[in-house]
């Protein structure tokens, strides 16, 4: 019995262990040598090791770079709300007034344009808020703006970049989490004299917490991590912590200080995560 | 009345949705120098440009080939190692899914900077390898995951009889295992897929020479607005959606009943 | 509180299925009303047209003698015990059993008595703060029960509601149940497949199918004398035996027997198992036992009559007896109904 235990335990190791090599061999030991070189200190061009807090110091005293921060924080935070404030009611209507032969479809065109490449979604924007874009355009067609509005190349844009791609993420986690609600539910508190808002504000929207709590998070990881979007959409007067990363990279071979300042974005994320963590269902995206 | 104000909201965030994607396909056929308003007529000669140029090509090629490879990778050690864990009750089984799912948690561009330096220091040159190997890193979690769902106790009874009946660990693998779990294995493969073609950060910071197509959009960016973007990126796009119905109509229609 | 309902011509069609043809049916108030009847045959339907939560395509729902037809289901004086019970999984059960008079603006102190007062009824006071994931089937049912009474409603609606109960706390919940509807005096209308749940618990049994009302009576009427032969069927296991009506009786191929029809063609004389013996007033003539098994209260047994081979009698005879297989035996019915064929 022990024997036949041990072996299949064995064998049962022998195939975890592929993937878990891969893992701790791309992922794990880099973090550990990133957070290595993290308290590393750039001597010219070379490295040299040690423990040195340098680099963590530099950012939260240099402004220019603790400011990136603080930019990747309001415009995540900013993101993270308008995305879930508009993509609630456009999930709910999908599933709870939209007939349900209808609803399968209704969901696949309210995510289509995830399915260009997010690189040229930015782009799109671009070509939508531009000074010569589309809107512009069209509100001086109107004649409702006599100069183009600068939209492109502020943080605005970078926020409606960002929102048009979460709301499409928030809705799809959202609406699957309304559609497996028992429709008893909301039966019962109808049943019971609840008006329609109440039946929502005491327990459809309680029920679907856990899951626009899920959502947000993931809104917040992936938002405050991305450089392509306030790359594209930004412009060059604030510049958020991933583009500071690359910069950091790019311009100077700074690798120490690029490995601070993402640790520094790891520890933000894992902070956020804490702070919701009594709400998420990480498994159950 | 609550019902009209609901279907004017969808169409308006519909609207909003679609915009970017609207304008983006419109302008690839305009027939000017710049993707802006005015439009001026439809053209296919940007089309024409996007698929004569070798760069853009070469790019495309590059992307499929690594995104295949990873995902295809991702899903053989997902699949081992998710059918080894809800299998067996291993000693700090907890702490294994743990370290799989790990990576689903850090952003894309840190992990792309933990390989770069990795990377570095073994001699590994910035390549379609190096990305790759990023790659499978960010889709191994959501295979692993997808698939340690879908294994279920039917299908650990089933696996039970064939093993009662003399099969070999490996035949139970390949002939009752694999083929239960056909639907969410390609739907793990063809999202894998989908990311790593999508993928941005990881390509740019690991590539060089040969660049993903990500990377070559990027870099033509470079150089200002163009209806070339909007052509490539409008084929992109027609390109996903193909794939997207296809799936619709056979894998997820089945996933579903 | 309690009310009659009325149900008049009501018909309810799903796109171009229709699963309710005209239906009138009155019940009294405080009533115990247990539509029975197979899946398909209309019997949620017609319940949720009851609730509030379909409107009939055609028809009239009178409660309390007013018309409810199109009153939403927030404003009619019923409410419903639905079949997963939709306890609200965030609140704990005194929120859940208060959260009907919560909604109609109650203070919280008058509330959480009511709620604790319902909870007692049900025996389950003390978990009053737990939630609803922290209990076993049966007291989940309990609460769905104390929640649905707590606003007093006068009728009340419940959808299979122990269908999710194994048999044993099925049985003993039936009996809560009835003791329950007694104490409080509302009319129940209850919905089931189970013909011995419905029997357990009805004042009057409604059986449906496909639509359509079958039957309506006491237990017993349905279960001796159904109206038709689906009521025979559904409501337990029973003989049919082809019959043709005679100047004084009919005719069966096991012999003349002396019962008024009152109906012409082809006929059933319909027998229960258990009023087929070795002693009564209807002769059946010999009939050559095929085999017996002990079902504790009865032997069940196959016979074949001398008369007819062909034909297999399911017949209980008493747990005392000694049935010798092979053996033949006289066997003789109790109570008879003849129905057409």
């Amino acid at each position: 019995m022990t024997s036949i235990q041990t072996t299949e335990r064995r064998k049962a190791f022998a195939f975890v262990a592929p993937a878990l090599v891969w893992v701790l061999a791309f992922f794990v030991v880099p973090f550990a040598v990133m957070a290595a070189v993290s308290v590393s200190r750039m001597e010219g061009r070379d490295i040299v090791h040690g423990f040195f807090l340098d680099n963590y110091i530099r950012f939260f005293a240099d402004p220019s770079l603790f400011k990136g921060l603080l930019i990747s924080l309001e415009i995540t935070g900013m993101v993270t709300v308008i995305s879930v404030l508009l993509a609630y009611p456009l999930a709910w209507i999908i599933a709870m007034q939209v007939p349900a032969r209808w609803q399968r479809l209704a969901l696949m065109l309210a995510v289509l344009p995830f399915w260009t490449s997010y690189v040229v979604r930015s782009y799109a924007w671009l070509l939508v808020l531009g000074q010569n874009g589309v809107i512009n355009k069209a509100l001086m067609g109107m004649g409702l703006i006599a100069a183009p509005l600068e939209i492109a190349s502020t943080r605005t844009a970078s926020v409606i970049g960002f929102v048009h791609f979460f709301v499409m993420l928030l809705t799809l986690t959202i609406y699957s989490n309304l559609i497996q609600l028992s429709p008893n539910y909301a039966r019962a508190a109808a049943d019971l004299g609840a008006s329609a808002f109440s039946t929502f504000r005491h327990v459809i929207l309680p029920l679907t917490l856990p899951g626009v709590v899920t959502g947000a998070f993931l809104t917040f990881v992936l938002c405050i991590g991305d450089y392509i979007t306030p790359q594209i959409l930004g412009g060059n007067n604030e510049l958020t912590l991933p583009q500071l990363i690359m910069l950091q990279l790019g311009r100077r071979g700074d690798f120490p200080m690029a490995s601070a300042m993402s640790i520094i974005l790891m520890a933000v994320v894992t902070l956020a995560y804490f702070a919701c963590a009594r709400w998420l269902k990480l498994d159950r995206v | 009345m609550g019902r009209v104000v609901s279907w004017i909201y969808l169409f308006v965030l519909y609207g909003f949705i679609f915009l970017p994607v609207a304008v983006l396909v419109l302008f690839s056929f305009q027939d000017g120098r710049l993707p802006v308003p005015p439009f001026k007529g439809p053209t296919l000669k940007w089309y024409e440009a996007v698929l004569g140029n070798g760069d853009l090509m070469a790019a495309l090629g590059n992307s499929f080939l690594v995104a295949l490879l990873s995902s295809g990778m991702a899903l053989f050690l997902g699949f081992l190692a998710a059918h080894a864990l809800s299998r067996h009750r291993l000693p700090g089984s907890v702490l294994m899914r743990g370290i799989l799912i790990a990576p689903m948690t850090v952003s894309y561009l840190i992990i792309a900077l933990g390989l770069l330096t990795v990377f570095n220091r073994i001699g590994l040159p910035p390549s379609l390898l190096a990305t790759g190997i990023g790659h499978v890193i960010i889709n191994l979690p959501l295979c692993f995951s997808i698939l340690y769902a879908a294994m279920g106790d039917h299908q650990k009874n089933a696996e039970r009889a064939a093993r009662d009946l003399g099969a070999s660990e490996a035949k139970v693998l390949w002939l009752v295992s694999a083929p239960m779990l056909v639907a969410p294995m390609l739907a793990a493969f063809f999202l894998s897929v989908t990311f790593s073609w999508d993928e941005f950060i990881i390509a740019f910071l690991l590539t060089r020479f040969d660049v993903t197509l990500p990377v070559e959009i990027w870099s033509m960016l470079r150089s200002g607005l163009s209806p070339k973007t909007n052509a490539i990126g409008s084929l992109v796009f027609l390109a996903s959606i193909s794939i997207l119905i296809v799936l619709e109509f056979t894998v997820f229609r089945k996933v579903r009943k | 509180m309690t009310a009659a309902v009325s149900v008049r011509n009501v018909l309810h069609r799903f796109d171009d299925f229709t699963a309710l043809h005209s239906v009138d049916l009155d019940i009294s108030a405080g009533e115990f009303i247990v539509l029975l009847g197979p899946s398909g045959c209309g019997k949620t339907t017609l319940l949720s047209i009851l609730g509030g939560f379909l409107t009939p395509s055609q028809g009239q729902i009178l409660i309390g003698g007013r018309d409810m037809t199109q009153v939403p289901p927030k404003d009619r004086p019923t409410t419903t015990m639905f079949q997963d019970y939709a306890l609200f999984p965030h609140m704990t059960l005194l929120d859940n059993v208060g959260f009907g008079l919560r909604m109609r603006g109650q203070a919280r102190r008058q509330r959480e008595a009511k709620a604790h007062d319902m909870l007692a009824m049900v025996g389950l006071d003390e978990k009053a703060k737990a939630k609803p994931h922290e209990l076993s089937g049966g007291q989940r049912q309990r609460v769905a029960l104390a929640r649905a009474l707590a606003v007093d409603p006068d009728v009340l609606l419940l959808d299979e509601p122990l269908g999710a109960l194994d048999l044993k706390l099925r049985r003993q919940m039936q009996d809560e149940l009835k003791a329950i509807q007694r104490r409080v005096g509302t009319t129940f209308v209850h919905v089931t497949h189970d013909q011995e749940e419905a029997m357990a618990v009805a004042d009057r049994i409604v059986v449906m199918n496909q639509g359509r009302i079958e039957d309506v009576g006491a237990p017993q009427r349905i279960y001796l004398h159904p109206a038709t032969r689906f009521a025979a069927n559904f409501m337990g296991e029973i003989n049919m035996i082809p019959a043709t009506a005679t100047s004084d009786g009919i005719s069966t191929p096991l012999g003349d027997v002396l019962i008024r029809a009152g109906l012409d063609g082809p006929l059933s004389l319909c027998l229960r198992p258990e009023s087929i013996g070795l002693s009564g007033d209807i002769a059946l003539g010999p009939a050559r036992l095929l085999d017996a098994a002990f079902f504790g209260t009865h032997f069940r047994c196959h016979f074949a009559p001398l008369a007819a081979p062909d034909l297999t009698l399911v017949v209980h005879l008493p747990q005392s007896g000694h049935p010798q297989i092979g053996t033949t035996h006289t066997l003789f019915a109790t109570t008879a109904k003849v129905l057409p064929a």
